[in-house]
């Protein structure tokens, strides 16, 4: 019973801080509300945080925004979307920060978008990847950093297309994001080449490959070219079952996200060699942008940035960069702000851009080869594919986002 | 062709292998302690997880290998008898599952240990020497490791056998399984029993995650995606059976492989499927029995007291604050305090059939999200206003429950339960799979409330009216006649049938009511959030209902609230604030149950009684 007494006058204690409202003094620090999948996805969301404070002190270090530092309060969805509704709601309401941002999974991006877009705030989405963020859902408060499924399909396409497989397989995990990869490179392919064929999909579940069923039902149909868009856990599993069931031999594999060396260092010496993919190879990427970056991430954290940790970083330039621009916090004139906004990415590459006409940035990705160097897979011949290059035309971009 | 199919039946029975390993520790332990084993899937991680620490660090070659895992196996054997002594052995004497709560403890805390000591990065082990390459079969490629595990199944179950049935612990245990009070009153050691029986399920879930080295990555989601697989094994074989579990894991092995080349997306829900298949035509599983003796089971629960002046003067104040507080509050406050309002209802209306009904649910997040899903698709294809929204939630809902429990109620115990979770999932994967109806896991959006109820406030209110409202209900249900009617099912079906009453027919009006409830919440939940994706019925949410409840304490009238209010706010309040909040908020339900083995509200109602 004293629990529940103690319960109730701290809930009540809570709540009356709660309820005076916070009178922000105009010139105090902006406050940036980020949700991610924290507990639901480290490997991925640990660098992503590094690198976020990493932007955040180099900002603050060099006078902040006019004059007016940066914060960051960080909040853990756990991979549900109720939870980072409710959590937006906090960061809005008694956190009082400025702006949204984060997201790793595709419907908590959707989920918060929605959210931004009822109550009218603005939502940098930096990493969730689905094509409804911008186009079929898209909102006029949100905006999102990655290059999309549909940008890194047609990146790998263009790839494929050169390629003299004409019997395509296909594998991805069962959920939008794979369900969409593997349509997306469909219609391209088939647009591309019109005699491709496809003889065989898997849709294991998420996190749940049956990798030797999966592996032996590809290998029965007998393809030229397998189109994988399985990562993480499930993709060590299949690059297992396949590599010792012979699945990779004379085949080529194109492969949607392996060069990224969340999911490409796991693999050790068992990285399969020869795979095109989309990724980041930032041993070897040399531009002087990406030099600096690289060598002030080793400084703080002793350790090397993965791709998540160039998302962070960029996600945090351009809000920087969108503030400086609107030199206010209001959410129209940083919606404006936003619209049409050059900010430099840790690639050191072209600037880029957010979109005017779909909110989506025209940051790339890295296509190239996997191979084997020192017992780990790296990319190799790999190029810079710029954004800007893979996204459909205006007209058809009008025609798949609402309007007005 | 027909090397290919050869092939793929060898892949299934090789998965099948590891598949049983794994149940085979959570039979064993079920069979003898009755305990819901949560952790299991927690215990299979972290042999995975010292196994490669043992085999990475060890010297290379088949002692280091092979020494690692059996290493790694016995280390978990040990973990088991940790938390068996620790945690288990006192509370065996609480309400049935309440050591599933327990067990959930374990699973947070050593999600957040297993991420502090191995980091968040996949780890790949190496492959067992001797069985690195792959032989050929009819032209086609095989693996020797898999080959090996082919093996390995078979041969455990033999040593199992042997173990149960040409050795003297083995006697025990057999006798412990079919009437664990007889075997006490013959003077057995049962503590000594119930721990050694922990080792050894402990032991083959540890090697049956160490076996698993070489063949799959090891991370941090090993857990939670083998557990639900490994219960439905266990529930298909039959509750303690270990040969049934052998034949199950089969079924399930060859399902999956040969399912994937007709249904390439089945993989999502074909366990479930074929569970509910099993468990309508064999209640018991397919090697189970019913329990034997009546008189172990039969406990019969006490009548609800009158609540004591003190308590019912805390329900009040609770009701006035809920009424009189939230004005002053600001929006963030007004969203918690709805949020805790549906949390209330949802868990009452488990409560519901799982207390007075005498019958857990598993799956009761289905009701929830069908609720949330029946709002969200009128609003999504016909734009209905919330209104209407809202009252076509309990009528999803309810629909279900008509047509679920009717199959449901026929069960009893875990197999019971275990049918709603196996309703769910496919609730769930018809959400997650039928994109062009739901959305598929991207959801529906725009889900929001009337202008009139579009205020934080306003909408409390409503949400406050509902979910008092129906909670009241339900109150008054279970003390009406109905309520006496749906108890004395519970204590003692067969008097009750005796004297004229229709026991399936109480039981499943108290079900569809219960899904009725629980599509309440859900609409109300549904508008609440603005959008609504299948997560609100998956597991995760139907693990949450039944942590409020027994954490409240299943055998009082008040416990699902006192159970949802802390369990929500407490859950809140670790998420917001740290970092490291599974394993905190691990720690306070293990806290909460060794020092509240009756539930928050059962100690309360203790407390009182004592006083008076």
């Amino acid at each position: 019973m004293t629990m529940t007494l103690r319960r109730r006058t701290a809930l009540l204690g809570a709540a009356a801080t709660l309820a005076a409202p916070t009178v922000q003094a105009q010139e105090g620090p902006i406050r940036i509300g980020e949700i991610n999948s924290y507990s639901a996805q480290p490997a991925f969301l640990v660098p992503y945080r590094n690198a976020w404070m990493l932007a955040q002190e180099e900002v603050n270090a060099a006078g902040g925004i006019n004059g007016r530092r940066i914060e960051t309060v960080f909040r853990d969805d756990a991979g549900r979307p109720e939870d980072a509704v409710r959590h937006a709601g906090e960061l809005v309401n008694s956190e009082r920060v400025h702006l949204l941002a984060g997201a790793f999974l595709s419907h908590v991006g959707l989920a918060i978008a929605d959210y931004a877009n009822q109550n009218r705030r603005l939502f940098v989405a930096s990493e969730p990847l689905t094509d409804a963020l911008v186009w079929a859902r898209g909102n006029r408060f949100t905006f999102r950093l990655r290059p999309s499924t549909y940008m890194q399909c047609a990146m790998l396409v263009e790839e494929a297309a050169k390629l003299p497989a004409r019997r395509w397989a296909t594998v991805a995990p069962n959920y939008e994001y794979g369900q969409s990869a593997v349509r997306w490179f469909k219609e391209l392919l088939t647009r591309a080449k019109p005699d491709v064929q496809f003889v065989a999909e898997q849709f294991p579940a998420l996190g749940r490959i049956d990798a030797g069923a999966t592996v032996q039902a590809l290998a029965g149909a007998n393809p030229e070219g397998i189109f994988n868009v399985t990562f993480g856990a499930d993709l060590t599993n299949f690059v297992r079952q396949g590599s010792t069931r012979g699945l990779f031999e004379r085949r080529r594999v194109v492969s949607l996200l392996t060069g990224e060396p969340e999911y490409l260092d796991p693999l050790g010496d068992e990285a399969p060699e020869n795979w095109i993919v989309t990724g980041y190879p930032w041993a070897e990427l040399n531009t002087p942008g990406h030099v600096r970056f690289r060598d002030a991430y080793r400084r703080r954290f002793n350790d090397y940035p993965r791709l998540g940790s160039v998302v962070a970083y960029d996600t945090v330039t351009a809000i920087v960069a969108m503030l400086r621009r609107a030199g206010s916090t209001d959410t129209e004139r940083m919606i404006e702000a936003m619209r049409g906004l050059r900010f430099p990415t840790a690639f050191g590459e072209a600037e880029v851009e957010f979109r005017a006409i779909d909110h989506q940035s025209t940051l790339g990705a890295y296509v190239g080869r996997t191979a084997l160097r020192q017992g780990r897979g790296v990319m190799v011949d790999w190029r810079y594919a710029d954004g800007r290059n893979y996204l459909p035309s205006d007209e058809v971009v009008r025609t798949l986002r609402p309007q007005g | 062709m027909f090397e290919n199919l050869l092939v793929q039946g060898l892949s299934g029975l090789a998965s099948a292998s590891s598949l049983f390993l794994v149940a085979s520790g959570l039979t064993v332990i079920f069979g003898v302690t009755r305990i819901v084993n949560f952790a299991h899937g927690s215990l299979y991680m972290l042999g995975a997880y010292l196994a490669w620490t043992l085999v990475t660090n060890l010297p290379r070659g088949h002692f280091g290998f092979w020494g690692g895992v059996l290493a790694a196996a016995l280390i978990v054997g040990v973990v088991g008898v940790l938390i068996e002594v620790l945690l288990l052995r006192r509370i065996y004497k609480a309400p049935e599952l309440f050591q599933l709560l327990a067990t959930f403890g374990v699973v947070l805390i050593v999600q957040d240990l297993a991420l502090m000591i191995w980091g968040p990065q996949d780890l790949l082990g190496p492959r067992a020497p001797g069985l690195r390459g792959a032989t050929e079969i009819l032209g086609v490629r095989f693996p020797l490791y898999e080959l090996f595990l082919i093996f390995v199944g078979p041969v455990v179950l033999g040593l199992l056998w042997l173990l149960f049935h040409r050795t003297r612990w083995g006697t025990r245990v057999r006798a412990a399984t079919a009437d664990r009070e007889m075997v006490g009153a013959l003077g057995v050691n049962q503590r000594l029993l119930f721990t050694t029986v922990f080792f050894l399920g402990a032991c083959l879930a540890g090697l049956g995650g160490a076996l698993q080295l070489p063949r799959e990555s090891v991370n941090l989601q090993m857990d939670l995606a083998i557990i639900a697989e490994a219960f439905v094994v266990v529930v298909i074989g039959g509750l303690g059976s270990l040969p049934g579990a052998f034949l199950a894991a089969l079924l399930i092995g060859q399902m999956q492989a040969f399912g994937i080349l007709i249904f390439p997306k089945i993989t999502l829900v074909l366990a479930f499927l074929v569970m509910a298949v099993v468990l309508i035509l064999r209640p018991y599983g397919l090697l189970g029995r019913p329990p034997a003796s009546a008189h172990a089971a039969q406990v019969v629960e006490p009548p609800y007291p009158p609540p004591s002046p003190a308590f019912r003067a805390l329900g009040l104040a609770t009701v006035a604050v809920a009424l009189l507080l939230p004005p002053f509050l600001g929006d963030f406050a007004l969203i918690v305090f709805t949020e805790i309002a549906i949390m209330v209802l949802f868990a009452a209306s488990l409560h519901f059939i799982m207390g007075p009904g005498g019958m857990a649910s598993f799956g009761h997040a289905a009701y929830f999200g069908l609720g949330a899903y029946g709002a969200a698709l009128l609003v999504k294809h016909v734009a209905a206003p919330m209104e209407i929204g809202l009252l076509a939630a309990p009528f999803a809902a309810g629909l279900a429950g008509v047509v679920f429990g009717w199959f449901c109620v026929r069960l009893s115990g875990v197999y019971a339960a275990m049918l709603t979770l196996a309703f769910a999932q496919i609730a769930w994967s018809a959400a997650f799979q039928w994109v062009e109806l739901t959305g598929g896991d991207n959801g529906i959006l725009g889900v929001w409330p009337s202008d009139w109820a579009r205020n934080k406030l306003a909408y409390y209110y409503l949400a406050l009216l509902l979910c008092l409202g129906a909670t009241l209900l339900l109150r008054r249900a279970i003390m009406a006649p109905f309520g006496y009617a749906l108890r004395a099912g519970r204590d003692s079906p067969l008097r009750a049938e005796a004297i004229g009453m229709d026991g399936f027919r109480i039981r499943w009006v108290a079900f569809i009511l219960a899904a009725v409830a629980a599509g309440i919440a859900g609409g109300l939940f549904a508008y609440a959030k603005g959008s609504v994706f299948p997560t609100y019925m998956a597991i995760p949410r139907s693990v949450d209902a039944l942590l409020m409840v027994l954490l409240g304490g299943v055998q009082t009238l008040s416990g699902p609230i006192v159970g949802a209010l802390a369990y929500t706010w407490i859950h809140e309040q670790l998420m917001r604030l740290f970092e490291l909040w599974r394993l905190l908020l691990g720690a306070v339900i293990l806290l909460l149950v060794l020092f509240f083995p009756q539930g928050l509200a059962g100690a309360a109602q203790r407390a009182a009684e004592k006083r008076a």
